[in-house]
């Protein structure tokens, strides 16, 4: 655990609702411990604004160990910033230089509608699983859970489409504004397992048309999405989502 | 106040199924006329949403985050228990039963925790149907492991993301139930205050977090599934938006507190690094099947830990519990961190921190197997403080992490307050003076999935309601004390912000104050300090906290102040119990009662009993009630772990 700290220069997106136009502020920070987390340097800013009067910058966070999925800023171009797999609140300031300028803006789509500063409205990724994502099985009368067997390596590939933490990172990064890597995701966990197979037909066409209709875009193969997952998730994801809805269509 | 616990009669294990057939029912046609709040979408929430939706009833949900989905539940990593027996080792209801009230030391109620471990195996069977991923055999079969030093193989998990892939499981199933307009979602809305109608709770007062509208909600009963209160300490594992304020709104209108001082503390977190740390981190504690604990024996030893030759350490749990070593539970095991570190043996930039070695077991077993195991731990360990595992010991330090205490409910989940129930962490109900591992998903889904809807059945079906709407006196009343306490925390910040205090400046104390006195060990003179101290940090919130900007927008600060404002009223109940109650028993340890060894001495015949809190008006002393234990199929055993 380093001692070190360092001085930023903070360039943040400030809008103060969703009806007001938003713009770039400047900020200066001076002695950031290198081992803070990115959401405790804002932390820090927003006592130091806090003090001086004035009003602190919003941003979604909750969990901060990564899973929640609530917290989501794109640093200098790039969804929850530099390092690979990890989410703002895991993002470390030891990977930033001393004397650093960090542009923060929010993740930015079509289908996610700014609320305030970081705050966006990600609820079109609730829709999307609302129109199709899940068993259809009420509580009580499931079988045993030993009934079904199912082998490790197909629990495992669904397990790693299941990972996904809906943060939004894929959208925000993808030039198309496209959600089928988390849309993929979720069609893949449930139709690679036996649960999954009464509905799949239904849920990827119900799927796909509610990630539509929400205003998300469509894929083309840049691999944004994946480059930015805070999880890991693959594109094979985008590819099966493509064949389940490519199998619905066709062959009902 | 009257505490009936309505447990069932009969022996133990028919007193579920007695009490469900004896239990009023709503005509599946009748259940559309009754609306339901569900206050949290955690595990507990978000499995009673869908399962009461599901049955038929008008549903209301609500939540603080922008989804269901974010809840503090999707946290647990390590699993989930049940008493499937499907390694064939041994176990059983009785056993998961027995070893849960064991675990608690024996101040939970038979009853309860008997139906949690009935109800065990319906959970699994429940999640794997809804396309749960859990961990398979090769075979096909799913996989078990020993958790939390339980003798039995019986918990599931979905690597080391178990809590993640049971609440995207119930999420699912609420996300059904909402496009089929049988539960209404209200997202970012912070549950303000609770409404009573004639003795009843009959609604909740909102605010919008994203506009700062206040709202009033009519219902014929409402759930809270709030979660626990951990972050009254500020720095605790829990997410930095979980809060008392439901709870404590509950308990300021007439609904018992039970057991406040009962708080688990677990032994394997990253430790604190500095002032501005907003959080901590927990590391699963199967870290401890391999690692070993030690400190340097000369204190203030500051060389880094490879340097420290063998014969220079102290394996202090080794040495001190030789039957458990490592693996004693996690109260023992946090307490004598602490005492290593009070001693000045700690190490680390603070001195707050003892190492968890894993050479000994990469030498034995070969760095591949270590990394199979526990290789997301170590990546996130590292990723947090930039040390790798494989060459260098972790350090870990204890924190915070599950309050055991909660809302007082009887067998039927209903707290005090007709018509108010609570499940899952935010009641008190089945894991006494301490959680075993792999217990709280279990709980908060039994009380959502497979028990709730028994309970609001029986209460809607016994009890002729009238019709309320959200217009009523009751509602605007209530509404304008919420208007009035958010004006009143925006007093102090009249006139800017010189000479003020920020909200976390002030709840860094409070934590402080309760870490120091009210912590892993408690003593008279201690708590009674914290006693006289707490009304100061009150009255320097009341003074001088400043919170920029308003009551009507987007206000981050303002939530904050909020929920600090209900903690610092909390934390006197807390400290109160721990003053009670002088005995030591599971997670309190009260410094003088202990055995010769220094271990924590119960006292049954003085403290068989669950301590409840009645709110007795602003400024005035709380009033504590018994709930006596009564131990019928179980004999109260001294825990020994040596």
């Amino acid at each position: 655990m380093t001692i070190d700290t360092i001085d930023l220069s903070l360039e943040i997106w400030r809008q103060k609702d969703s009806k007001a136009s938003g713009d770039f502020e400047t900020y200066s920070l001076q002695n950031i411990s290198t081992g803070m987390s990115f959401l405790e340097m804002l932390d820090v800013l927003n006592e130091n604004l806090t003090r001086e009067g004035k009003d602190p910058v919003a941003f979604d966070h909750d969990c901060r160990e990564g899973i929640c999925g609530m917290c989501g800023a794109v640093i200098n171009g790039i969804a929850h910033g530099p390092e690979p797999e990890t989410t703002l609140c895991q993002l470390h300031m030891r990977h930033f230089k001393n004397g650093a300028t960090l542009v923060i803006e929010p993740f930015r789509s079509r289908a996610f509608p700014i609320q305030k500063d970081l705050i966006t409205d990600r609820s079109a990724l609730d829709r999307i699983i609302q129109a199709g994502g899940y068993v259809s099985v009420n509580t009580g009368g499931t079988p045993d859970g030993n009934g079904i067997p199912i082998s490790s390596a197909t629990a495992e590939l669904s397990m790693d489409a299941a990972s996904c933490i809906g943060c939004g990172a894929c959208v925000a990064s993808c030039p198309n504004g496209a959600a089928m890597l988390f849309t993929g995701a979720k069609i893949s966990q449930l139709s690679l397992l036996p649960q999954g197979q009464p509905e799949r037909t239904e849920r990827a066409l119900a799927m796909v048309a509610a990630m539509d209709s929400e205003g998300f875009g469509n894929c083309t193969n840049e691999r944004e999405c994946e480059a930015v997952c805070p999880k890991g998730i693959s594109i094979r994801n985008i590819a099966r989502m493509n064949k389940e809805f490519a199998k619905a269509t066709f062959f009902g | 106040m009257e505490l009936k616990s309505n447990v069932p009669s009969g022996p133990l294990a028919e007193k579920w199924d007695n009490h469900r057939f004896a239990s009023k029912l709503v005509n599946p046609a009748n259940r559309r006329k009754y609306k339901v709040i569900i206050v949290g979408t955690g595990l507990a929430g978000a499995s009673a949403s869908a399962t009461l939706a599901e049955q038929g009833y008008e549903v209301s949900a609500f939540c603080i985050q922008d989804s269901p989905r974010r809840a503090h539940s999707i946290a647990a990593q390590g699993g989930i228990n049940a008493a499937k027996n499907y390694q064939n080792d041994g176990d059983s209801i009785q056993r998961l039963f027995y070893d849960t009230i064991k675990g608690g030391d024996f101040r939970s109620r038979e009853a309860n925790v008997y139906r949690l471990a009935q109800v065990s195996n319906n959970i699994i069977d429940q999640c794997v149907a809804q396309g749960v991923p859990f961990a398979r055999e090769y075979g096909g079969t799913l996989a078990n492991r020993s958790f939390g030093g339980a003798q039995v193989s019986r918990t599931f998990y979905a690597r080391g993301q178990t809590g993640q892939q049971l609440l995207l499981g119930a999420y699912s199933a609420l996300s059904r139930q909402i496009k089929t307009g049988k539960v209404t979602m209200h997202t970012r809305q912070e549950m303000m205050e609770l409404v009573i109608v004639d003795g009843r709770a009959r609604g909740i007062v909102t605010r919008d977090i994203i506009t700062g509208e206040l709202a009033s909600h009519s219902a014929d009963a409402v759930i809270l599934a709030t979660g626990g209160y951990g972050n009254a300490y500020f720095l605790s594992t829990n997410a930095m938006a979980s809060n008392v304020t439901a709870a404590w709104r509950a308990h300021r209108k007439g609904a018992g507190f039970a057991n406040p001082c009962f708080v688990q503390i677990h032994p394997t977190c990253i430790p604190v690094h500095g002032s501005f740390q907003s959080k901590l981190t927990l590391m699963s504690e199967s870290l401890r099947n391999d690692g070993r604990v030690w400190v340097p024996k000369k204190p203030g030893d500051t060389r880094r830990p490879g340097s420290i030759p063998e014969e220079e350490r102290d394996y202090y749990l080794e040495s001190k519990y030789p039957s458990f070593g490592n693996l004693v539970p996690r109260d023992v095991a946090s307490r004598n961190a602490k005492e290593q570190c009070d001693g000045g043996k700690g190490v680390g930039t603070t001195n707050l921190a003892v190492y968890l070695d894993f050479a000994e077991a990469i030498q034995r077993d070969g760095q591949a197997t270590i990394l199979k195991k526990y290789g997301n731990l170590f990546q996130m360990y590292e990723k947090i403080t930039d040390s790798n595992p494989l060459q260098e010991p972790m350090m870990i330090y204890p924190a915070v992490h599950y309050t055991m205490g909660g809302l007082w409910v009887d067998y039927n989940l209903m707290t005090t307050i007709p018509g108010l129930f609570a499940i899952g962490e935010c009641n008190f109900s089945d894991h006494g003076a301490n959680r075993l591992g792999a217990s709280a998903l279990m709980q908060g889904l039994a009380d959502g999935y497979f028990i709730v809807g028994t309970c609001i059945a029986n209460y809607l079906g016994s009890n002729k309601l009238a019709t309320v709407d959200a217009t009523e006196q009751q509602f605007t009343e209530t509404l304008r004390e919420v208007q009035d306490h958010i004006a009143k925390l925006l007093k102090s910040s009249e006139g800017g912000p010189e000479g003020k205090l920020t909200v976390d400046e002030i709840h860094k104390e409070l934590g402080l104050l309760l870490w120091d006195h009210c912590g892993m060990a408690r003593n008279k003179e201690g708590l009674e300090k914290a006693l006289s101290e707490l009304p100061l940090i009150q009255k320097k919130f009341w003074d001088r906290v400043y919170i920029p900007g308003t009551g009507e927008e987007l206000n981050q600060s303002l939530e904050r102040a909020g929920r600090l404002a209900d903690f610092l009223e909390f934390a006197e109940i807390m400290i109160r119990d721990a003053l009670a109650r002088e005995e030591s028993c599971g997670c309190h340890l009260r410094e003088e009662s202990q055995t010769e060894e220094n271990e924590a001495k119960r006292d049954d015949a003085g403290y068989s009993h669950v301590s409840v809190w009645e709110y007795m008006g602003e400024g005035e002393e709380p009033t504590l009630h018994k709930e006596e234990l009564i131990f019928e199929n179980v004999t109260p055993s001294q825990r020994s772990y040596k």
